[in-house]
């Protein structure tokens, strides 16, 4: 059965070379072409330590729509970007457009369970299961700095003062290097050391709305300028 | 009256249900019909074009067309001098028909898909100069999105179909087409759909057009719309509801971040022209809210669903006579759904208007208590609202012909509730926290651990994990807290905060006042006598 070719077809990107990936991308993308050059900005990001969500969730769409064109290793390496992405949904965002089929696969079934440690703060086991599978997570530059930064970021959510056990636990340092971390970060994000503590060490972070409730403001009654432009020509 | 035999397809069966249809008759009636709107249409005048559109067509398919299509389009093209763009609408509107009716060929979805290439290349070239209503313009993107997912549905059914049927189906896949940009022309392609919206969006400059009258430079949403300056507004508006159908697109698929992304440029928290047409101001904020449920943004979810529902409650008496009544119910009904598995999820009642808190009662009270227990019957509750409640999602791309005979049309739902479910099984392990956490104002982690029977630690990484599941990260990134209860910890003592319910005084002046103006302006025009 031979289709006929419609007279007016819809217009398909055809960008000049000196357009970047992204820019493809924001051009048009439903375009198949772009799937090699989305493929290697994956890799890229892997190198550059950058991160581009939009353009991941573009190339899991082409793999949607072209099944035979899906290569595992590059959704692998999607998925450890996305984990890094913490506290962002974008793990799940990805695992929406990824078969069922797929996620069977092993790696893909590892990867699930670690981004289920962290969403539910169980960071000791997380560090456990990470050891246990270098050579899926390592080859990913940043990824431990990313983590640790998730862990510092719910951490601070929850503490006003936050005894030093559990934070090496969360960021999976100890010792020296603990020191240096929190040396660090005193220095840099405004942690202060609770001196006068005997009985384990305490590190004060930083007091925010969501540590801090009393600094809450009450961001809900504010109206943007827009709302009151509508009733000016009521008011005057 | 000469009963003509009714053509047959390719498949020697007769294209119609019913016996008697004879695509060359034209009842007086419909010659009125045509001869009118086409005249209307000439007029601009969409007034009328919309009371024909919106009734006389509706009146006339109860009347005549129950059973039977509407005459082909080459029989009534002779009544309106063969004008090439009434044709194509005239076909959009007879296809459309044939598909509210019921189970569709093959070939007359082929067909259909061939409409809109042609219907949506005329527009694109910018040879359309008509006005026509928004509700017209709207219908046609939905539909046209509608009967994509209809496709990929009757595609993805391969079980209890004869071999004749699958052989037809193969080949149709088959006949698959090497250069990537004829691709796209290919009957519903899942390339092709996405391509027509975004190339209507992109030449009527809706986003430029929407961003400069933000500016003062330009008028749409206060015209609805449409051009009063000797233009169309065709164009402008395909592309503006065409935003609106690439969420939806995208919602099917399973990608919702880029759905939300496609709605953009349209401030939903406003009126806008999508708020013209009550089918268009449904499907943007199910969609809306649908996205958000799934990007855990719980809060904007339960904000827009308890406007729209509002909305719904108030004006559905006046649109009890129209042809999309139950459309409009069933939507409504499907967003008291996801609105009970979001407040599930999130309780932040203070969200909810009472009229709609009342109805939400009424309909789901006793299933949102069970489902707060997070047992085995609080999953399946869960997964019966979703299943209820979400889209028809689709697979996009053909299936295995050669696998054992299967329907893939549930892959993409069975994923989306899978996942779903996994994140609200997360959600479990909060349950005990909470009831203790409204009871005591501090406490010390060993205590609480005692009570709910955890070890310490654990007790930590639970509190951890209610944390990050009630601070949410806003569409800018920002980390919004939809906690009720909160609470932060001091070395190892809870300290319980309680929210106080934020009235929004701000907002509810400027509806008052906006209102108050109203009411004098009616009140100013009236003449006494």
């Amino acid at each position: 059965m031979v289709r006929e070719v419609a007279e007016n077809p819809p217009p398909a990107a055809t960008a000049p070379d000196s357009y970047t990936v992204e820019q493809l991308v924001a051009i048009n993308p439903y375009n198949p072409e772009l799937l090699p050059e989305l493929e290697k900005l994956v890799n890229e990001q892997v190198n550059s330590k950058t991160y581009n969500l939009d353009a991941n969730l573009c190339l899991l769409r082409l793999y949607q729509f072209e099944p035979e064109r899906m290569s595992t290793v590059i959704i692998a390496r999607i998925l450890v970007k996305a984990l890094m992405a913490m506290p962002a949904p974008d793990f799940s965002l990805c695992l929406f457009l990824i078969p069922e089929s797929v996620q069977m696969e092993e790696e893909f079934k590892t990867l699930i369970v670690l981004s289920h440690l962290l969403e539910t703060a169980q960071f000791r086991q997380f560090w456990d299961e990470a050891a246990k599978n270098r050579h899926l997570l390592e080859v990913i530059p940043g990824f431990q700095q990313a983590i640790q930064s998730y862990a510092i970021h719910v951490l601070s959510l929850t503490y006003q003062k936050l005894p030093r056990t559990v934070l090496a636990e969360a960021v999976n340092i100890e010792g020296v290097a603990l020191d240096k971390f929190i040396e660090h970060h005193v220095a840099n994000s405004g942690w202060v050391l609770d001196k006068g503590h005997s009985k384990d060490q305490l590190i004060i972070l930083p007091p925010t709305e969501f540590n801090h409730p009393e600094l809450k403001k009450n961001a809900a009654d504010n109206i943007s300028l827009e709302h009151i432009t509508k009733i000016l020509p009521i008011l005057g | 009256m000469a009963t003509v035999a009714p053509p047959l397809d390719n498949n020697h069966r007769p294209s119609s249900s019913s016996a008697a249809y004879d695509p060359t008759f034209v009842p007086d009636a419909v010659k009125t019909f045509v001869v009118h709107l086409y005249r209307h249409i000439r007029d601009n005048n969409v007034y009328e074009i919309h009371q024909m559109y919106d009734t006389s067509f509706h009146t006339l398919t109860d009347r005549l067309f129950k059973d039977t299509p509407w005459p082909s389009v080459d029989a009534v093209s002779i009544y309106v001098d063969n004008d090439h763009v009434f044709c194509l609408l005239y076909k959009e509107m007879w296809f459309r028909h044939l598909f509210a009716r019921g189970s569709v060929g093959l070939k007359e979805r082929i067909e259909s898909w061939d409409n809109y290439c042609e219907l949506f290349g005329v527009v694109l070239l910018g040879n359309v100069n008509i006005q026509l209503p928004n509700q017209w313009l709207w219908d046609m993107v939905d539909e046209f999105v509608y009967q994509f997912q209809s496709f990929c549905q009757f595609r993805a059914k391969l079980k209890g179909r004869s071999e004749h049927e699958i052989a037809l189906l193969r080949e149709f896949d088959k006949d698959f087409i090497e250069n990537a940009a004829m691709q796209i022309l290919k009957a519903w392609n899942v390339y092709g759909v996405l391509n027509f919206l975004q190339a209507l969006v992109d030449k009527s400059m809706i986003i430029e057009i929407l961003e400069r009258e933000k500016q003062g430079l330009e008028q749409f949403t206060a015209t609805d719309g449409y051009d009063y300056n000797g233009g169309s507004n065709v164009m402008k508006v395909l592309g503006y509801f065409s935003m609106v159908g690439l969420l939806r697109g995208h919602c099917l698929l399973g990608d919702y971040q880029t759905g939300l992304k496609c709605l953009r440029p349209i401030d939903n928290s406003q009126q806008g022209v999508y708020t013209s047409v009550i089918g268009s101001h449904i499907a943007t904020i199910y969609h809306y809210g649908f996205a958000n449920l799934m990007l855990r943004r719980y809060g904007d979810a339960i904000w827009e669903f308890n406007k729209i529902l509002l909305y719904i409650f108030k004006t559905k008496q006046y649109h009890q006579k129209s042809a999309q009544y139950e459309q409009i119910l069933k939507k409504n009904e499907q967003m008291y759904a996801l609105l009970a598995i979001c407040l599930s999820l999130c309780p932040q009642v203070k969200l909810v208007e009472e009229t709609v808190n009342a109805q939400l009662r009424e309909k789901y009270g006793e299933k949102m208590s069970r489902m707060q227990r997070y047992d085995d019957e609080a999953f399946a509750l869960y997964d019966e609202l979703f299943s209820y409640a979400c889209p028809k999602f689709i697979t996009p791309s053909a299936p295995d012909y050669d696998e054992p005979l299967v329907n893939y049309n549930q892959d993409t739902y069975r994923l989306q509730l899978k996942l779903f479910l996994y994140e609200v099984k997360q959600q479990q392990l909060l349950v005990g926290v909470r009831t203790f956490l409204k009871v005591f104002s501090s406490i010390s982690l060993a205590k609480l651990a005692a009570y709910i029977e955890v070890d310490e630690s654990t007790l930590r990484t639970i509190l951890m994990t209610y944390k990050h599941k009630t601070h949410a990260a806003d569409a800018r990134g920002k980390i919004i807290s939809n906690a009720d209860i909160d609470f932060y910890i001091d070395d190892d003592i809870v300290h319980v905060v309680e929210s106080k319910p934020s009235k929004r005084y701000g907002d509810y002046f400027l509806r008052q006042i906006v209102k108050m103006e109203g009411v004098i302006n009616d009140l100013d025009a009236i003449k006494l006598d």
